[in-house]
């Protein structure tokens, strides 16, 4: 038994400790927000956070999620209005959506660090998030803009 | 991915089945050209090391030499077999990103060091590596992965450049010779060149050898070899 919390709740999960804790969270917490893209740390659709650091879901074994806050992009705010999902929003960012989940994730772990990121620092702390659909420059101005709303 | 305990989540089925066989034919040669032009593009501009495979020498198969000099140079060029290896200077670049596999293309995610060397805000060297290899995800991992200071780039370097570098404290991470020693014989990151993982070819020889050949060379004067030393020419 692997015990840990996701976005907020206790869970326990009897599951092979080298399992991607991506596969955990969607096939046995069905919580399917977080995306599978490469499942090889290339694209980062799989970005959660780990004790609020962000990591890639389908490289990190269950294992190392044991006593940790887990947070996926269903528990990033309680009713979808961190300030990185209204600017999401408000820009229009998604195009099909499947990267968004992880764009967010990253975003919002690169904002709590860095509160005013400037372009270049947005292009670093997201050079490893991959969008098909090439949402680049739509991306960038919504993490101005929650950078600008959350003060 | 490549294990049957754990099948990939579920992908929308038939994805590929959308494309008809003759779009796949117009992709697959346009990827292949680019894909050769990327590798053309990326060559890395260091020089390739690649190690002969032969077993790390240890400081007694120099013996032999008796000028004190030449047998600090040799066995400097016998351990810049390890320095110089894509183990360890793929992660001792002279710019912002670290660089991957025995050809030491560019790092793929492109990331960069960040202010500490452990990567941006948000992507974090620890945001796929741990403090050990994954076997199933091949991830490689050490503790305090992270990459060596800007001052202590060695990637492109020569032997003789490296062996100056290591001299001074200014740009080996302020180590007197003792430490020196110590951080390469017992550093867990250096002792991961010998174990790193999955197919990864390993650095030569083992972590003592390689420590007993800095402690000799250093014993012998630090003396550094010729411009034109490539790792192991002396052996
Ligand atoms: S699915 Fe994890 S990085 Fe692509
Ligand atoms: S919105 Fe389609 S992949 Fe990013």
């Amino acid at each position: 038994m692997i015990a840990f919390h996701v976005n907020g709740e206790a869970v326990r999960v009897d599951v092979d400790p080298e399992m991607p804790l991506l596969w955990c969270l969607r096939d046995h917490l069905q919580l399917t927000g977080t995306k599978y893209g490469c499942g090889e740390a290339y694209c980062g659709a799989c970005v959660i956070h780990l004790d609020g650091e962000a990591v890639r879901a389908c490289v990190t074994p269950v294992a190392k999620a044991s006593g940790r806050q887990v947070t996926t992009i269903e528990g990033l705010s309680e009713h979808g209005d961190h300030p990185v999902q209204r600017a999401w929003r408000e820009e229009n960012v998604p195009q099909c959506g499947y990267c968004q989940s992880g764009q967010i994730m990253s975003a919002a772990a690169l904002l709590a660090e860095v509160p005013a990121p400037t372009d270049d620092q947005i292009d670093q702390s997201m050079a490893g998030n991959v969008c098909r659909c090439g949402t680049y420059d739509r991306i960038r101005k919504a993490i101005h803009r929650a950078s600008q709303e959350q003060g | 991915m490549p294990s049957a305990r754990h099948p990939s989540p579920r992908r929308r089925p038939g994805l590929l089945g959308r494309f008809s066989k003759d779009l796949l034919a117009l992709i697959v040669p346009a990827a292949a050209v680019v894909a050769g032009v990327g590798l053309l593009g990326c060559a890395p501009n260091g020089a390739k090391h690649l190690d002969s495979g032969e077993p790390l020498q240890p400081p007694s198969a120099f013996a032999a030499v008796a000028d004190d000099a030449e047998r600090s140079q040799a066995m400097f060029a016998e351990a810049a077999r390890v320095l110089l290896h894509p183990r360890c200077v793929n992660c001792h670049p002279s710019d912002d990103s670290p660089r991957q596999l025995d050809s030491s293309r560019m790092h793929v995610p492109r990331v960069t060091r960040g202010t500490k060397g452990d990567g941006a805000a948000g992507l974090r060297c620890a945001s796929c590596h741990q403090s050990e290899n994954l076997s199933f995800t091949r991830v490689p991992g050490a503790p305090h992965w992270q990459l060596a200071p800007i001052e202590m780039a060695w990637f492109g370097k020569t032997p003789r450049e490296v062996c100056e570098q290591l001299k001074d404290p200014a740009r080996n991470g302020g180590r007197d010779a003792d430490a020196l020693v110590e951080h390469m014989r017992t550093d867990p990151l250096v002792a991961w060149g010998w174990d790193p993982g999955a197919d990864r070819a390993p650095v030569p020889g083992d972590q003592n050898t390689f420590a007993d050949l800095i402690r000799a060379w250093l014993d012998t004067g630090a003396v550094c070899p010729p411009d034109t030393t490539t790792p192991g020419a002396a052996s």
